[in-house]
This record gives structure tokens, C-alpha cells and sequence, in this order.
């Protein structure tokens, strides 16, 4: 399968004038295209700290970082990031917010814009175009920062607990909703979680990280026999149990 | 609107009853506090040399309407204080920018800012006299320095303050600082950066009287000082009356001014 993403020997530690913490040891693992895979670990484990060293946000001590095989310095490859809250801007009306990272990279164009008329016309939200984002609902607003995502073309997206801020109902919606969105546009994603159904129901693989410094403790392909379509369908599904326990097992013994 | 409960109209009927009261109020102890002045004044309780009245104060405002004096003292005192208005929100906005941009400066920076913001600035005065003559210059240089470094304090403040989040998504949308600062920081602070307006007219009003107290050939500040070493408290009262009006005006304008941004952001 093509690599979107290789990472090697990952090591990362954040220093003050009290010390160092280690955040990241020896973290290595590939991405397939269109795969997604779910990271989830104990709270504060630099679950977060990884996406940041993916998406360049931070540097990593050591170790080394490949999308679609360029070096993290020298690619020009869009990576997408869905932060834990949405950010949208409320002085901005929803469409200017979906046009935020376009305008960033000067990418402004006529078939651009289009895009993005085309992309909240499809996700349904057309008629809310002008509105500003305080006048949408929890996962409208998730829906359009997704969409501020994706109007950018990532190869990759990284999701940072983007439905924790939700309440439990929405959350379920949005994490579905959102889920199928990525599946339909074919986008290689890392979703970090502490949400292990969330893992589950979403992603081809979980990786389980151990407490800080993270490392990779196991990596557990889900596979659903027969395929269950929705993220919802894989909540139902006998295997859902088995995998929960797993995964449940493996964070919680001691190392 | 004939489908309202009667608790409703109640309500309704209450709230207005309310403002009533409050506007009545408010223009019955203006009409009070002026009747009592020139009551007391006319028949001798207070001495209408020192206290003047509200019909000489009105007298004399209308003598210089008349030979058009008024309008120059007036229009000095605005010309100065909207001139150093505008310079200090434009350096505190520049100063407190590069100060967001470089943490360094503004760590190397801090005790002077703190120092200068604390210092009496009509202490200033004199000096800014000497070394400045006494001109307009002067006067729009001390109505800015009681403003301006309280000003860049604040707005740095505010800067500091915006959202980590948001400044982060600019990063993750692959946007450089001076994006962070286009996109969020300045958008984010236009309410901090109005409230800060309203502190500053005041402010730099304060710094002109100050300033024509002690440089000036006219404006109020010159009026007012001119006349209580004459005695002539009937100018001295109306200038302090056309001062608060002055100040009432200029902070409305500021209201209106964000009114009109909630209204656009």
C-alpha cells in the first residue's frame, strides 16, 4: 500500500526551567493512503504533542518524518488539522470562516471559492452561508470546521479529540457524520482520542500508546466480518465488544 | 401585537413606567440644582461674584458667541485633544504590535512602560515646555503622554490574552505570525481596542487642559485659567460647563463607533 506517512524513532520532550518532561520515545508507525487510524493512550500521554510534530507545529529531538515520501520540511503536501474546539471566528459569517485557510495560503481563487460553495452546499449547510457561527448548532459548527479542512485538499488529516467538546448525543452524530464524510472524501486520517467506542467505531486501526513518555504499546487492526458500512453499524456489532475489551486491557495494565 | 398575555402587557406596561421615571428624574434634578442656583444666587444666599449663576454663565456665553471668541477657544481645545487622540491609539496600536511580535522586547521592555504609565504625567509639563516652547506641539504632546503608555499597556494585554486556540488554527492552516496577527489577534481585539478609545479621549482631554493650563494664549484650559486669576467666574463656570459638554460628545462618538463595529463584526 502507498505510505502517506512514515514515522521513524519519533522522540520529542518539552523543557522549562524546572526540567525536562519527556512527552514522546521512540514512536514509529506508517500510514496507508486513505487509511484511518485511531490514537488513543491515557490522558496527557502527548497524544496531542504527536499531531503537533506531524503537522510541523513542533520539531521533534529526534527522529525523522516522511509525507508521501518527502521529508516534513521539503513537502508541500497539505496536511488538514481538526482541533479539539471548532475556532470559528465569530466575527466571520461561516462561509468566510470555510475560506479562512485558503486565504492564509493565498489560494483565493475563483475555482476555489467555488469548492467551497459546493462543499457546505453538499454538507448541508447552503443556507447558512452568511450566518455567523454563534446561529449554528454543535455539530454544524464541528461540520463546518471540517469543511475549512477539507476545502484545502489535504493528503492528510489529523483530528485532535474533535467531537470531545460535544455533549454525548451530538457527539455520537457528529463523530458519525464526520466519519463517513472522510470515508466518502477518501482521506488518510489520524484521529487522537480518549474515546475508545469513538476509536472503534471510526478507524481501521488503533494504536495504544502507554503513559508518558508515550510509547507504542500495541497496534490493533479492526477488521468487522461482514464490513459494517457506518460508524453506527460497527457499534452494534459483535466485534465491537471483543475490541473494546482488548483495547480496554491493553491501557490499563500496569507496564 | 394584540395577542400579548396580559401578564405580558403588564410587564411591558411596568418596564415603561420605569425608564419614565428614570428620564423625569434625571431632568428634575438638572431643572432643580439650576432653579436653586439662581434662586440663591438672586436673592443674595450665595454671593453671585464667586458662585456666578446659570443666566450670567448663559449671559456671557452668548456675548462670546456674538463676537465669536467662543468658537476659537472651543475648537483649539477639540483640534489638540482629537490630534493626540488619534496619535496615541495609532503608536499604542503600532507599539503594542511589535511588542505582541517579539516577546524579548517586551520582557526588556517592561519596567520602562511600567515606570512611564505610573509617572504623574503633569509632572511632564513643565519640561515638555521648555524643551518643546510654548506652542500646540506642546499641548498635543502632553495630552498624549497621559495616555499613551497606559494605552500600549493594555492593548499589549489584550493581545497577549486572544485565544491560544484560534492563534493555533492559523498555524495548523500553515499561516505565518504576521497571519496570526492579521487574522485573530487584531480582529479578536477590535472590542478591547474601542473600550481602550473610550478610556484614552478622556484621558488626552485631561492631558490638554493640563497643557493649556500652563502653555497656551487660548482654548479652554487658557480660559480657565485666565479667569480665575482675574476673577471673572462667570467664564471660568462656563468653560468647565462647555467642558463636559465636550467630553459627553466625544465619548458618544465612540459609542457610536461601536455600535457600528458590532453592528459589521
Amino acid at each position: 500500500m502507498e505510505q502517506v506517512l512514515e514515522l521513524k524513532n519519533i522522540h520529542y520532550a518539552y523543557h522549562n526551567l524546572e526540567g525536562e518532561t519527556p512527552a514522546l520515545s521512540d514512536i514509529s508507525f506508517a500510514l496507508g493512503k486513505g487509511e484511518f487510524v485511531a490514537i488513543v493512550g491515557p490522558s496527557g500521554c502527548g497524544k496531542s504533542t504527536l499531531l503537533s510534530i506531524i503537522a510541523g507545529l513542533l520539531v521533534p529531538e529526534k527522529g525523522l518524518i516522511k509525507i508521501n515520501g518527502k521529508y516534513l520540511r521539503e513537502s508541500t503536501t497539505n496536511v488538514g488539522y481538526m482541533l479539539q474546539h471548532d475556532e470559528l471566528f465569530e466575527w466571520r459569517t461561516v462561509y468566510n470562516n470555510v475560506i479562512l485557510g485558503l486565504e492564509v495560503q493565498h489560494m483565493l481563487t475563483a475555482r476555489t471559492r467555488e469548492k467551497a460553495h459546493e462543499l457546505l452546499d453538499f454538507y448541508g449547510l447552503k443556507q447558512f452561508e452568511r450566518a455567523r457561527p454563534s446561529e449554528l448548532s454543535g455539530g454544524m459548527r464541528q461540520r463546518a470546521a471540517l469543511i475549512r479542512t477539507l476545502v484545502l485538499d489535504p493528503d492528510l488529516l489529523l483530528l485532535d479529540e474533535p467531537f470531545s467538546a460535544l455533549d454525548y448525543q451530538t457527539r455520537l452524530n457528529v463523530g458519525d457524520d464526520i466519519g463517513q464524510i472522510i470515508r466518502k472524501e477518501k482521506k488518510s486520517a489520524i484521529l487522537v482520542t480518549h474515546d475508545l467506542s469513538e476509536a472503534i467505531s471510526l478507524a481501521d486501526r488503533v494504536i495504544v500508546l502507554s503513559g508518558r513518555p508515550a510509547t507504542i504499546r500495541q497496534t490493533i487492526p479492526l477488521i468487522f466480518d461482514p464490513p459494517q458500512e457506518t460508524p453506527l453499524a460497527r457499534r452494534n456489532a459483535p466485534e465491537f465488544k471483543t475490541y473494546f475489551n482488548l483495547i480496554w486491557k491493553e491501557l490499563n495494565t500496569d507496564e | 401585537m394584540n395577542n400579548l398575555s396580559k401578564e405580558q402587557q403588564k410587564y411591558l406596561l411596568c418596564q415603561r413606567k420605569h425608564k419614565r421615571i428614570v428620564r423625569i428624574s434625571r431632568i428634575l434634578i438638572l431643572l432643580s440644582f439650576l432653579f436653586l442656583w439662581e434662586f440663591t444666587a438672586n436673592v443674595g444666599i450665595i454671593d453671585s461674584f464667586i458662585f456666578s449663576s446659570p443666566s450670567k454663565i448663559a449671559l456671557c456665553f452668548w456675548s462670546m458667541v456674538l463676537d465669536k471668541s467662543i468658537f476659537l477657544h472651543i475648537g483649539i481645545t477639540l483640534y489638540e485633544t482629537i490630534i493626540s487622540f488619534f496619535l496615541v491609539i495609532a503608536i499604542s496600536v503600532l507599539v503594542a504590535v511589535a511588542l505582541w511580535f517579539s516577546v524579548r522586547l517586551s520582557e526588556i521592555l517592561d519596567p520602562y512602560l511600567v515606570v512611564l504609565n505610573s509617572l504623574p504625567k503633569s509632572a511632564l509639563a513643565p519640561l515638555l515646555i521648555v524643551w518643546l516652547g510654548a506652542t500646540k506641539t506642546t499641548i498635543i504632546v502632553a495630552g498624549m503622554s497621559v495616555a499613551v503608555f497606559g494605552s500600549i499597556l493594555s492593548l499589549y494585554t489584550s493581545f497577549t490574552t486572544v485565544d491560544p486556540g484560534k492563534v493555533k488554527l492559523i498555524y495548523t492552516l500553515q499561516g505565518k505570525k504576521y497571519q496570526a496577527l492579521t487574522k485573530v489577534v487584531l480582529p479578536s481585539s477590535v472590542p478591547a481596542i474601542i473600550s481602550n478609545m473610550k478610556v484614552n479621549i478622556g484621558l488626552c482631554l485631561v492631558g490638554v487642559i493640563i497643557g493649556e493650563f500652563l502653555a497656551a494664549r487660548n482654548g479652554l484650559g487658557y480660559l480657565i485659567i485666565y479667569s480665575s486669576q482675574v476673577f471673572k467666574m462667570d467664564w471660568l463656570l462656563m468653560s468647565i460647563v462647555l467642558l463636559c459638554i465636550m467630553a459627553t460628545a466625544l465619548y458618544s462618538l465612540i459609542n457610536l463607533l461601536e455600535k457600528w463595529c458590532l453592528h459589521r463584526f
